[in-house]
């Protein structure tokens, strides 16, 4: 089947079958490796890209779902300068919130979402919001000491205490 | 005093760096084994067995054969002459072992594809290659395999019985090792003259590790050069090299490159050798094409090894006023249906030898029956064997101390290693190198308030929640280790570290090791031993790793290892090279070495401002070589090998705080106090993390993770729909602390890091909700059911 849709701004279209996931249309066909599969069943987030401004799980979508869609991974959501980092990404280096940098794509997706909608997340919102996406390095803390610190800074506040990180 | 200070700050070693492999991750850019696909790419697919043990009747693959895009079909018959078996390659030492054969006579640890029988739920069956994924996908679900059933055994007790189905001809009663360290009559004697006697039954729970990133591989052939490529997620790739080669493909040592690229999470299960890995090799010489396989999670959880798995019958001897004299252990360890590479040799010596833990006790005996069954292949996972180990004797602590009407606390104090008693004899077989055990247990206790918990448990009780603490100490055996002591340990390998540094004539570095990093930021905390001794930026360096034709040998990433075997041998080649290098300039300056200062990066006779050469300049000279001094090489470049005197042994001991609701048997872990001690800490930072998901993975286990089998060895915990690993809403953030206690084993004084935090986690839960509903014990994983029935069943505080 053709299905046409936008990735990244840039049109795509694409002969794929109906099978076909969202994830292996991004991945293997248009070479967008920046997206991971972890699970296949949609339960660890390795996969969450930004359809029509929602995150999702490509994992679990068809390609022909996604006909028309407006569709950002990764590698569309990250600024455009080599090495360069947006204000989440430059927080979480500042707290290693990516230890073996598998989940991280993922997790960077789904953070902004969460803070399009709400951008002064608390740490319950926060963990709550992460239920989506599994890591299984951090622990998840400097992942959520990384949205904190971003809060905290848009604030002009400092941590609280306890928080701080080495 | 102020200059000194400053020197002090500007030190690497030490500094919270920013892992600059981050910037990578977070923008998606870093290459995971997955995401290599060389062109011409063909995909392998796995049909696994479906059943826990079974007689192959019969495979019909000619339908899948003839579908579209299929390339091969490959059952076990067509590799038996073709692919030797896997080995095992660390067995329980010093003891008889039995194993599937291997024609090499090594010990053996099955087929690359299963021949005649199947023994686990995933053991692989048939291989299929196709032009695409889904093709393959497709083709797989053609192949019609006849199996007839047998009998199975998932219980290690159930297997050792009289008539329980057996595995392998080759290993009579499904044993493959009984093993014993320690004193057996002392501890025997001591037991039955004891004022107390406690004993306690344990299951210590398969886990499944559920790394984010399943295993894949690509396999490539050259027959330009008949020579193969294999890109693999391998925590050990100049080990699986050598294996490969040697004991599984048949090819020349120098005919294998294996590269391992970023790896998305170990804990253990990518140090070892899974069928996927020749297969792909394999196949890609036969059809003349890549050939790439990338695991499913539900794959994952069939065939990836998996962790713990010990049954233990578990006693503590003490007297009535709080010294404990005696601790034994009986555990079943259960294998699965083949030994892993290094399985047996977890199940045994890093278990059984730690029993005692921080402890003095005069007496102590450890036995482990490794025995095989009908699951999935067992393996290390993050902190095994002395997880299991500190799990049984906190827990035996904490009963001593109820038993006898004394505070957890104090009965800890009382027994531990007195700080001045170092190198102390455990009495086991490790002999702990350094530490201060009272300290990190008095400072962790300061920290989670432990004074006043008494108030604090009676204002839980006034919001109608149960309050409990629970205290956990440990010390781990880390950093294998001395090759020769782990020959005696049963390792068939070396277990030294390599680092190579490589001046370049512009002044930047190459650093290249041989371990692997899994996410623990190697390309920064290396660099920043190589920086410290150099005095350079950090930015001139490269760190370089993981590809076995341009790394120095190294044996990889396993038991918190890399830092501290592989650090001091970065250290050792930085000091090589900073020798050489002022050895050169004294010969260029006409003075005694002696004479030459070197400091940020510019060697100098003080006080003479006409002989001052850069780092940089120094090495370019080194580089052309003029005038050298007689008999010096040209250029700097050097690789040393480190293997340590001894194993490194960090220590704490960690709090936990939990509330139970008694109306529902929820848990809230309310405060988390971890102090450890990994000697000096060469990047507090990634310390810091490694330290936070070490805990989060014990607190897993303690509440919520668990590997289920049925009777007949169906997994019926195969995805993460049914495998539950803790989400970032169940845990608050921890309170830690550290102290610094060096090893002498090393010249940087370092200990491991990367897991110690998960060997105390899970007993200080357990502690914290037994103190809480007033319980002798209660199995892991803790859920709120089992709390719950535990409180109607009359438990009361």
């Amino acid at each position: 089947m053709r299905t046409g849709l936008t990735v990244n701004g840039a049109p795509v279209a694409a002969d794929v079958e109906p099978r076909m996931l969202l994830v292996d249309l991004l991945r293997d066909t248009l070479g967008l490796t920046g997206t991971k599969v972890g699970c296949d069943t949609g339960q660890c987030g390795s996969c969450v890209v930004h359809v029509n401004g929602l995150s999702a799980k490509s994992c679990a979508i068809l390609a022909v779902s996604a006909e028309g869609a407006d569709v950002t991974t990764i590698e569309g959501a990250r600024p455009g300068e080599p090495r360069g980092l947006d204000a989440l990404q430059t927080e979480l280096a500042d707290t290693h919130g990516t230890q073996c940098g598998f989940c991280t794509p993922g997790m960077v997706m789904s953070l902004h979402e969460l803070l399009r909608r709400n951008p002064k997340p608390s740490e319950a919102d926060i963990r709550t919001w992460l239920t989506g996406n599994l890591c299984r390095c951090t622990g998840y803390h400097s992942v959520v000491r990384a949205v904190l610190q971003l809060v905290a800074k848009a604030d002009g506040q400092a941590l609280s205490a306890g928080l701080e990180v080495s | 005093m102020t200059e000194m200070k400053t020197a002090q700050q500007q030190r690497t070693f030490g500094a919270s760096l920013r892992p600059r492999e981050d910037v990578g991750f977070l923008r998606g850019e870093a290459i995971f084994t997955a995401d290599y696909t060389p062109p011409g790419t063909l995909h392998m697919e796995l049909l696994r067995s479906e059943h826990g043990h079974a007689r192959i009747v019969d495979i019909d693959t000619t339908v899948a054969a003839a579908m579209p895009g299929v390339r091969a079909v490959v059952t076990g018959a067509d590799i038996a002459d073709k692919l030797l078996p896997l080995p095992c390659v660390w067995i329980p030492g010093g003891v008889e072992s039995h194993f599937p054969p291997h024609p090499y006579g090594v010990p053996g640890a099955g087929f690359v594809l299963a021949q005649e029988r199947v023994r686990f739920i995933g053991e692989p069956v048939v291989a299929v290659v196709a032009e695409t994924v889904y093709q393959a996908h497709d083709a797989i679900k053609a192949v019609r395999v006849e199996y007839e059933p047998l009998p199975a055994v998932t219980d290690p007790r159930e297997a050792l019985a009289e008539g329980a189905p057996l595995l392998h001809e080759a290993v009579p009663g499904n044993l493959n090792a009984y093993w014993t360290c320690g004193d057996k009559d002392g501890t025997d004697a001591a037991i039955a003259e004891a004022e107390v006697v406690i004993e306690l039954d344990i299951v210590n729970q398969r886990t499944i590790n559920n790394p984010l990133e399943p295993r894949a591989a690509v396999g490539e052939y050259d027959p330009a050069t008949d020579e193969y490529t294999l890109h693999a997620t391998s925590q050990s790739p100049h080990n699986h090299r050598f294996l490969l080669a040697a004991l599984v493909l048949g090819i020349p040592f120098n005919k294998l490159r294996l590269v391992a690229t970023n790896i998305g999470g170990s804990f253990g299960t990518k140090g070892y050798l899974y069928p996927d890995m020749p297969l792909v090799l394999f196949l890609a010489k036969r059809l003349g094409a890549p050939v790439k396989w990338v695991d499913t999670r539900n794959g994952l959880m069939r065939s990836t090894v998996q962790g713990r798995d010990h049954t233990q019958k578990v006693v503590l001897a003490g007297t009535r006023d709080g010294k404990i004299t005696a601790v034994r252990c009986t555990s079943w360890s259960n294998l699965g249906g083949y030994p892993s590479t290094i399985g047996p040799g977890v199940a045994t010596a890093l278990m059984g030898r730690s029993i005692s833990g921080p402890y003095e006790i005069p007496h102590a005996f450890a036995e482990v029956y490794a025995v095989f069954t009908n699951v999935v292949p067992l393996g290390a996972q993050r902190g095994s064997g002395r997880a299991e180990a500190t799990y049984l004797m906190e827990r035996l602590v904490d009963r001593y101390a109820a038993e006898i009407g004394k505070d957890p606390a104090a009965i800890r104090l009382q027994n531990m290693v007195p700080a001045d008693r170092f190198p102390y004899d455990n009495g086991l077989g490790w002999e702990y190198d350094s530490g201060d055990y009272p300290t990190a247990l008095r400072l962790a206790l300061q920290r989670a308030g432990y004074d006043d918990i008494a108030a604090e448990r009676a204002k839980a009780k006034e919001r109608g929640k149960l309050l409990g603490v629970g205290i956990s100490s440990y010390v781990a055996i880390c950093g294998v280790g001395p090759s020769t002591r782990m020959s005696k340990e049963g390792m068939l390998g070396g277990t030294w570290e390599s680092a190579n540094v490589r001046v370049h004539p512009s002044g930047e570095i190459a650093l290249t090791i041989g371990s692997q990093s899994t996410g623990q930021s190697h390309e920064t905390v290396f660099a920043q031993i190589t920086a410290d001794v150099l005095q350079v930026d950090m930015d001139v360096i490269r760190v370089y790793r993981s590809d076995t034709q341009k790394a120095p040998y190294g044996q990889g990433t396993y038991g918190s290892r890399s830092y501290s075997v592989g650090g001091p041998a970065v250290h050792l080649a930085s000091m090589k090279i900073l020798n050489k290098m002022r050895e050169a300039a004294a010969y260029f300056f006409e003075v005694a070495e002696s004479a030459v200062d070197y400091r940020d990066g510019v060697f100098s006779v003080p006080g003479d401002a006409d002989r001052t050469k850069t780092f940089a300049d120094l090495a370019m000279a080194l580089w052309y070589g003029w005038n050298l001094k007689p008999g010096m090489e040209p250029t700097l470049d050097e690789t040393v090998f480190f293997d340590p005197p001894d194993f490194n042994y960090p220590f704490g001991s960690h709090v936990a705080i939990v509330e139970v609701d008694p109306t529902t048997g929820e848990i809230e872990l309310v405060r988390y106090v971890a102090v450890d001690d990994s000697g000096p800490i060469g990047n507090p930072l990634v310390v810091q993390g490694q330290v936070e998901g070490s805990i989060v993975h014990g607190i897993g286990q303690a509440l919520i993770e668990a590997a289920r089998f049925d009777a007949d060895g169906q997994l019926l915990t195969d995805d993460l729909r049914t495998y539950a690993i803790p989400r970032a809403a169940d845990v608050p953030f921890f309170v830690l602390d550290r102290t610094v206690t060096p090893s002498p084993h090393n010249q940087l004084g370092v200990k491991g890091s990367g897991e110690t935090a998960t060997v105390p986690a899970a007993a200080a839960i357990s502690n914290a909700i037994c103190d809480a509903i007033g319980v002798a014990d209660i199995p892991m994983p803790i859920t709120p059911e089992k709390v719950w029935r535990a409180l109607q069943d009359g438990a009361t505080r």
